[in-house]
């Protein structure tokens, strides 16, 4: 076992996920048994391997370029609603359990 | 002339010749999902308003002789993870139950100026995660062919919806299989276009280096006209490639003799259904009469992509879904006293098991400690995977695999055991990984009459010409 309560406990944690105790025995269960298949990647020598994250830099990165610069492609002038207009304030407002007239509203977050 | 049986061409031909009207073709849709739909399960949510208001535009154009459109008067349906502006959109969640997007998705917004008439939404596994639709927090989708089965998934009502003639055509979303797989379960034509080729703006994310849209539909042709209608460079997503969309129709009738298909004995090995074997070696057969050469080639790491995709796929999630957390627009609990709580119990009350493990995992595979031996080591076999199909590519213009090892299972058969689950996607998942294009296509049927999809995958941006290769083994 790799995963042991502890783990899933602290995991739901990170995930802000409060999960019920039958939820986190199933969990332990699942995340082993797919942990245990997923080890046989280690079965592959990837030590001179390049990480691949994004597709789009195989036709987009420019490699004689460094740092941000090779992502030019898919970078564009920085105009003020230069896409498209802003959601008026009511319409992103619109789908909030809790707003007044200009904030969503949550529960207090400071603790006195 | 039957209304609800027409490919896109027929159904706009047909408008535009006032042989029928948009309305009338609208109405029919609407009569057979009445009919049929209670049973299924394909639709969340119907948009009649919409829908109507669109085949008014389009009878006024016909009535005064304009041309109509490409999908002038076409029913399509939309699956719920592309956000329609003013019309709910859940993702398959009682997270986004109450959801009313304040913009419309690209993909779709093309559709509907091509002159399309969205039905409704399509129901889906929660946030487009599982094969089977079974994840829907609504209600399972049952499958057209035999209700005691699943239609495959995550886009199963899309699927479904085709397949029971509820729409001409669907747009599905695929992250590892999700618009092929469903296709292969439910006998239609479910195309996922090269990564980069359709905006994703407005496609609810679930693994954002993976998520693709494409469509679902009758015949080859119609997911060619699809295909030409959504593709395109959109500077809201920029990921999406500034590559020439071809003319996919135009292209479609080009000869196929000639042609080099690539058939990789990793996709014929154990787990494989002998039935459908039988049925894509048959296709092979068949493909090998029209002229193609049949050349074997070897993509030696795909025993890996499982665990790779889920990987990546949860990891990605997992920050995707951060999102929810009852501030903005998704569920939030009632009675709670602290912000954390409220983050919580509304994630924990509005987000089904499935989704929670899979946020799960790629917390555990992000986390401190974990992350080079899960995260890192999995984008590392990607590159594998990505090379596999470079060095294959160089020897043929497209590989024919089957979608899935088995034709459509069982409603109940593998929802107690997710690894099961993830293995139903064996044959589908690594195209998403490498970001090239596959679609798949009826090729005969199991003894029971359920359906088995043929998989033809392609190069990054070649979609024509697995379209071209489909195209031939459907009319052939």
């Amino acid at each position: 076992m790799k995963v042991t309560d502890k783990d899933v406990a602290y995991v739901a944690d990170l995930a802000n996920l409060e999960l019920t105790e039958q939820e986190r025995s199933g969990m332990v269960r699942d995340l082993n048994s797919i942990l245990a298949y997923i080890d046989r990647l280690n079965e592959l020598d990837t030590s001179n391997v390049p990480p691949m994250a994004q597709v789009s830099d195989r036709y987009g990165v420019d490699e004689v370029k460094q740092g941000s610069a090779r992502f030019a492609y898919a970078s564009r002038e920085d105009v003020l609603e230069g896409l498209r207009k802003s959601l008026p304030h009511e319409v992103a407002l619109e789908n909030a359990p809790d707003a007044d007239e200009d904030f969503f509203r949550v529960p207090k977050v400071i603790e006195r | 002339m039957d209304l609800t049986s027409l490919t896109i061409d027929a159904a706009r031909s047909a408008v535009q010749e006032r042989k029928t009207t948009a309305l009338a073709l609208a109405e029919a849709h609407y009569a057979r999902i009445q009919k049929e739909d209670g049973q299924i399960g394909a639709f969340l949510t119907l948009s009649k308003e919409r829908a109507l208001e669109q085949a008014d535009r389009i009878d006024r154009m016909a009535a005064e002789g304009k041309p109509l459109p490409p999908l002038g008067g076409v029913p399509v349906g939309i699956k719920d993870v592309m956000s329609t502006r003013g019309l709910r959109t859940t993702a398959g969640s009682k997270i986004l139950e109450k959801y009313i997007p304040p913009y419309d998705c690209t993909a779709v917004a093309k559709m509907e100026a091509a002159g399309a008439m969205v039905l409704g939404k399509m129901n889906c596994d929660e946030f487009a995660m599982g094969s089977s639709n079974e994840n829907s927090a609504y209600h399972p989708v049952r499958n057209p062919r035999d209700l005691s089965r699943v239609p495959g998934g995550s886009s199963g009502g899309s699927a479904a919806a085709v397949a029971a003639d509820m729409a001409v055509v669907t747009l599905g979303s695929d992250t590892g299989g999700s618009i092929r797989q469903p296709a292969s379960f439910c006998g239609v034509v479910g195309l996922m276009p090269t990564y980069g080729r359709v905006s994703r703006y407005g496609l609810i994310a679930f693994a954002s280096s993976l998520d693709h849209i494409g469509p679902l539909a009758k015949t080859v042709k119609d997911a060619a006209i699809v295909l030409r209608t959504i593709a395109g460079r959109d500077p809201m997503d920029s990921t999406s490639a500034d590559v020439p969309v071809p003319d996919y129709v135009a292209e479609l009738e080009k000869p196929v003799r000639g042609m080099k298909l690539g058939v990789a004995k990793e996709y014929f090995g154990e787990g494989l259904d002998d039935e459908v074997r039988q049925a894509v070696e048959s296709a092979i057969d068949k493909l090998k009469q029209l002229g193609c050469e049949i050349v074997p080639v070897s993509l030696p790491h795909t025993p890996y992509a499982i665990p790779t995709y889920y990987l990546i796929a949860t990891a990605e999630a997992s920050a995707n879904l951060a999102r929810y957390d009852g501030v903005r627009y998704s569920h939030r609990a009632r009675g709670v006293k602290t912000l954390s709580e409220m983050y919580r119990r509304s994630r924990d009350e509005g987000f089904g098991t499935e989704v929670k493990r899979r946020i799960m995992l790629g917390t555990y595979a992000l986390s401190a400690g974990y992350y080079d031996a899960y995260y890192l080591k999995a984008q590392k076999v990607r590159t594998l995977l990505t090379r596999d199909f470079d060095d294959a590519f160089r020897q043929v213009d497209a590989i024919v695999t089957p979608t899935s090892p088995t034709a459509a299972f069982r409603l109940g058969e593998k929802s107690n055991d997710p690894l099961a689950m993830y293995l139903a996607d064996i044959y589908t998942v690594t195209a998403d990984l490498a970001g090239i294009p596959g679609i798949s296509i009826p090729c005969g049927q199991t003894s029971e009459k359920l359906p088995i999809g043929l998989q033809i995958l392609g190069k990054h941006f070649d979609e024509s010409t697995i379209l071209r290769v489909a195209h031939a083994y459907e009319q052939a």
